[in-house]
């Protein structure tokens, strides 16, 4: 979904959740609700924060749009350009390297034919490296989506690569694998 | 066996929902404060308790709650520190996935001791199904009359509200999370004045870890003087561990404050021993942060004690020959480790961690990584051992929040212990190229 | 209360801040700051250039602290003793501080327009050691405008905030802001078509180095070719009292007055920045007292091309300047 074609504007269920979130903080306090509805943005307008998406949030909540670009670029979730269907986020920190993980990103780029920080050229997967997901006893672990896929080992990305990549796949779900 | 307090249901099927929470005692603890206690006992009892924060600093969390501002006409508030990033550490999660409502009882119990009405749940962006699970147990407990009006008719009222943060370590520092809470950039603030007299909204607030406040419930359900007695001097009652690395068995266990570092790694209570059969290299003890000991400090202290998983014992030998419990991330390293890969990606870390604010940590975590990512990759010098020991120094005690320091230590330790093995990597650089920190067979490793 | 600082007692307020006291004491005490800015509330704390070491708490509680403190940020308490100069564990975490700021700046002194009033050169000059030891790669970004009349040269920026305090505590409408994270964090924006308004180019003026800077400076030329002036009109908008740098008839550039501490007195709109480049605009008071950080002090001035701090910064071993 491009954000440019379509008109930017959260669904009836989002701009419930919105205004149940900003109920949560007191009067006028509604920036509060920032960073939870950058992540419905974000998952509504296509996996990523355009500049008018942005723009849309700081309407909705009151802000200058400098306040939202600023909180946009500092945290890592938000991501800066548009993404895959699947976006696989490979933990790389110290226990995980412990637990191998670094050969299975080798193995995984490889198999898509892209390096961390790449999409592959029919939008379905794009790969990252990120720090310490909290994971660290279950490496190599990656997350995908809304969920963290752990143990993983070159048969499980073999699956994960055949399943995930199908028109339709929900990354809100836990896929068996 | 040693003694559960926090975890012992939780293998019991359906602990994660209300009923079976319930009927395993769950929020008798509120009722016995709530009806029997008020406020400034439940503060007594966690005083007495000796509880000390598990987020990482272990300062006495009762003596905390006891500095909280009172002024006229403004809300206090609690924060649960839900950020859990540190390297090494998954303990929160695991407690909050298995027993959510343990978390939901020891905040309403913690808001009741400081006089909240409103509590908000920070948790990491990437934990993004335990948003549903928290809301899921506020949302039973609210509706079992433990959250929301006039609780047991005691006319406290209480609203607890998860956040959640998206991909930043450093909103763990409790002033940057409370920023973040506020909705902006995860910058520390500097210091003072402290949270406990302007935190949320410029209001008196107190942050806790996950486990600090959920050890309050088994404080007020044995009495302060009950749990002091767990564990071992300044190191009460028992302790979530999150153990990894090349263990046996890695996982999150709850120990006894006191149980012997070699017994938590090699008991099959607990980790199992070390995979593989190899051998033990170096244990970070505390989560990513705190010093590296090698294998000839991690049973013993420098003296010849035994080690012990205490605050104290930790400790002893100071960083030259000691280190920290700090957050219970327990790494467990053997002889296959590249300390010198382990110390880059730890300071690549820190360097992409790093708020930006002030000049020391903004410029100097990632001149460390640099540095170390040469040495790693067969491209350093030898007078870039010394440089690395001079920056962590400069870098250290010189920066507005304690990341700096967190960024320093493990690369000074790292020096200060395997300094042999920086050198060999400069020497032989075509000898360590490519090499991975461990290289599983692939054909070995089961689906 | 009474606090001593390298020696000198003074009596100040409670509430009076380590740097704001050293200040009143002036002279050699003075800690240098490069993102203090004493009309700006919440400025400080971040640079770390100021820190100073509490060697006695106070009366009632007289241990030291531990930590040094930065002193922009830290108040006084009755009977505290602090040691700034007299302190080699200050003056080596400083030099470690301003190396940290050097790192990923340009060693381009000789072409930037700021040289010649560029806080940063004179911290380099006065608490930097001779020879970097960076041997990596140095940030670097494009040039960007902030609007028509802003020009940010990231690459320079030590990220004070400062110009971001001003925008939102001067100006009615921040548009710009510190965006991204870490060593990657610049000042920027993603309104294209920022708005002028009022304020905005005091932006310029708080800048401690030459990242933001005025595009109507028509002189492309080195700051101490041009005689400072003082001069005011009556303006609707703000105090009307400048410094106007001129040569012969031309005024290329006007900014706000600053005083002995690089401060600016009063902020100026932008009309009289931007918009007044006439000498019969103006009412000429005299030539303008000369800053501390301007090269033309120290009769830098007939020096021409030659500036001397930062000769002092070498990369390397290689000498930065021939
Ligand atoms: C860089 C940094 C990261 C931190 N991360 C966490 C964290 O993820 N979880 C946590 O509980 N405390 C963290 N802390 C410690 C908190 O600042 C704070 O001390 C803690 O939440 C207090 O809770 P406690 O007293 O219950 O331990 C961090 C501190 C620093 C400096
Ligand atoms: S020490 Fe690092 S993380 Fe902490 S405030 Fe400074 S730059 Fe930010
Ligand atoms: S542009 Fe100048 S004023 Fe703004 S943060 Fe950077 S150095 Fe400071
Ligand atoms: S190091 Fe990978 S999850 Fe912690
Ligand atoms: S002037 Fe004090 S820290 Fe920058």
């Amino acid at each position: 979904m491009s954000t440019t074609e379509k008109e930017i504007k959260f669904s009836e269920a989002t701009m419930a959740r919105v205004h149940e979130l900003i109920s949560h903080y007191p009067e006028g306090r509604q920036k509060s609700a920032l960073l939870p509805v950058l992540h419905l943005a974000q998952n509504e307008f296509g996996g990523w924060l355009s500049v008018p998406v942005m723009d849309y949030v700081a309407s909705v909540l009151q802000l200058e749009p400098i306040e939202v670009y600023e909180v946009a670029t500092f945290y890592t979730m938000y991501n800066q350009e548009p993404v895959g269907q699947c976006m696989i986020e490979f933990c790389q920190t110290g226990p995980c390297l412990c637990g191998g993980v670094e050969p299975l990103i080798e193995y995984t780029e490889n198999k898509l034919g892209i390096k961390l920080g790449e999409t592959t050229p029919d939008g379905k997967f794009t790969l990252k490296g990120v720090e310490c997901l909290g994971a660290c006893g279950y490496a190599p672990m990656a997350q995908i989506g809304k969920y963290y896929y752990e143990h993983l080992t070159p048969a499980k990305i073999d699956r994960i690569i055949e399943e995930f990549g199908k028109p339709g796949w929900d990354p809100h779900k836990k896929h068996e694998i | 066996m040693g003694r559960k307090l926090l975890l012992e249901h939780e293998h019991v099927p359906g602990i994660d929902g209300y009923e079976v929470y319930r009927s395993k005692g769950g929020y008798q603890a509120v009722e016995k404060a709530l009806k029997s206690m008020g406020p400034e006992a439940v503060v007594e009892e966690v005083k007495t308790s000796g509880l000390r924060g598990r987020g990482g600093a272990g300062f006495p969390t009762g003596m905390k709650w006891s500095f909280i501002a009172k002024p006229e006409g403004k809300p206090r508030y609690l924060v649960c520190n839900a950020d859990e990033s540190e390297p090494g550490t998954f303990k929160d999660r695991y407690l909050m996935e298995k027993i959510p409502h343990l978390l939901v009882e020891g905040l309403i119990l913690s808001s009741f001791a400081l006089g909240a009405n409103t509590a908000y749940i920070y948790i990491r962006g990437e934990y993004k199904w335990l948003v549903d699970v928290m809301e899921k147990a506020i949302g039973e407990a609210k509706h079992n009359g433990w959250i929301g009006k006039n609780i047991l008719n005691s006319g406290f009222n209480l609203e607890i509200y998860v956040n959640n943060g998206a991909g930043a370590y450093i909103c763990g520092e409790e002033t940057a999370l409370i920023e973040s809470l506020e909705g902006k950039r995860g910058n520390p603030r500097i210091k003072p004045p402290f949270p406990a007299v302007s935190g949320l909204y410029n209001c008196p607030t107190v942050v806790n870890n996950v486990e600090s406040i959920a050890a309050v419930v088994p404080i007020i359900n044995l009495g302060g003087a009950e749990y002091a007695k767990i564990g071992l001097g300044k190191s009460t009652g028992t302790k979530l561990i999150s153990a990894c690395g090349h263990l046996k068995k890695p996982g999150v266990y709850e120990i006894e404050l006191g149980v012997s570092v070699e017994e938590f790694i090699n008991s099959e209570e607990y980790c199992g021993g070390i995979r593989d059969g190899h051998r033990l290299k170096a244990l970070i003890p505390g989560g990513s942060s705190v010093p590296v000991l090698p294998y000839h400090l991690i049973y013993k202290t420098a003296n010849g004690d035994q080690r012990l998983m205490t605050y104290e014992s930790l400790a002893d030998g100071g960083f030259a020959t000691g280190s920290m419990l700090g957050s219970g991330g327990f790494i467990a390293m053997d002889e296959t480790t590249c300390i010198v890969r382990n110390t880059w990606s730890f300071a690549r870390f820190y360097h992409h961690e790093s708020c930006g604010q002030c000049s020391p940590c903004r410029e100097g975590t990632g001149w460390m990584e640099k540095v170390l990512h040469r040495i790693e990759h067969g491209h350093g010098n030898m007078h870039d051992i010394d440089l690395l020991v001079d920056v962590a120094k400069k870098i250290e005690g010189n920066t507005i929040c304690p990341l700096g320091d967190a960024a320093a230590w493990p690369v000074a330790a790292a020096i200060r212990h395997f300094r042999e093995e920086f050198e060999y990597h400069i020497k032989y650089p075509e000898k360590v190229k490519g090499i991975y920190a461990h290289l599983p067979d692939y054909s070995a490793v089961p689906v | 209360m009474k606090v001593t600082i390298d020696g000198h007692t003074i009596e100040v307020e409670p509430g009076t801040t380590i740097l704001q006291a050293a200040r009143m004491i002036g002279g050699d005490v003075v800690p240098p700051a490069m993102c203090y800015y004493s009309k700006l509330k919440d400025s400080g704390g971040k640079c770390r250039t100021c820190i100073v070491e509490v060697s006695k708490g106070s009366e009632k509680d007289p241990r030291p602290m531990p930590k040094l403190v930065a002193s922009c940020r830290t108040t006084v308490m009755d009977g505290m003793e602090v040691k700034n100069f007299t302190s080699e564990r200050v003056l080596e975490a400083r030099r470690g501080v301003v190396e940290f700021l050097l790192i990923n700046h340009p060693l381009d002194c000789p072409v930037c327009d700021q040289a010649g009033e560029c806080h940063l050169q004179d911290l380099a000059y006065e608490h930097g050691s001779a020879k970097t030891r960076y041997e990596e790669e140095r940030r670097k970004y494009d040039m960007v405008d902030i609007g028509d009349k802003i020009k940010l040269h990231m690459t320079r920026c030590i990220l004070c905030y400062r110009c971001v305090f001003t925008a939102d505590q001067i100006t009615d409408k921040r548009v710009h802001g510190v965006l991204h994270r870490g060593d990657s964090a610049e000042i920027g924006t993603y309104i294209e078509k920022a708005i002028e308004n009022d304020f905005s180019g005091n932006v310029i003026d708080v800048c401690p180095v030459g990242a933001l800077t005025d595009k109507t400076f028509r002189f492309k030329s080195r700051v101490w070719f041009v005689k400072p002036m003082l001069a005011s009109r009556s303006c609707d908008k703000c105090c009307g009292k400048v410094v106007l740098w001129t040569s012969g008839k031309d005024v290329h550039r006007v900014t706000a007055r600053k005083d002995q501490f690089g401060e600016v007195e009063e902020f100026i709109c932008n009309t009289c920045r931007f918009d007044k480049k006439h000498l019969n605009d103006w009412t000429i008071e005299g030539p303008a007292p000369i800053e501390k950080q301007s090269v033309i002090s120290a009769n830098k001035y007939k020096q021409g091309l030659k500036v001397t701090a930062p000769q002092k910064i070498e990369y390397g071993n290689r000498p930065l300047l021939g």
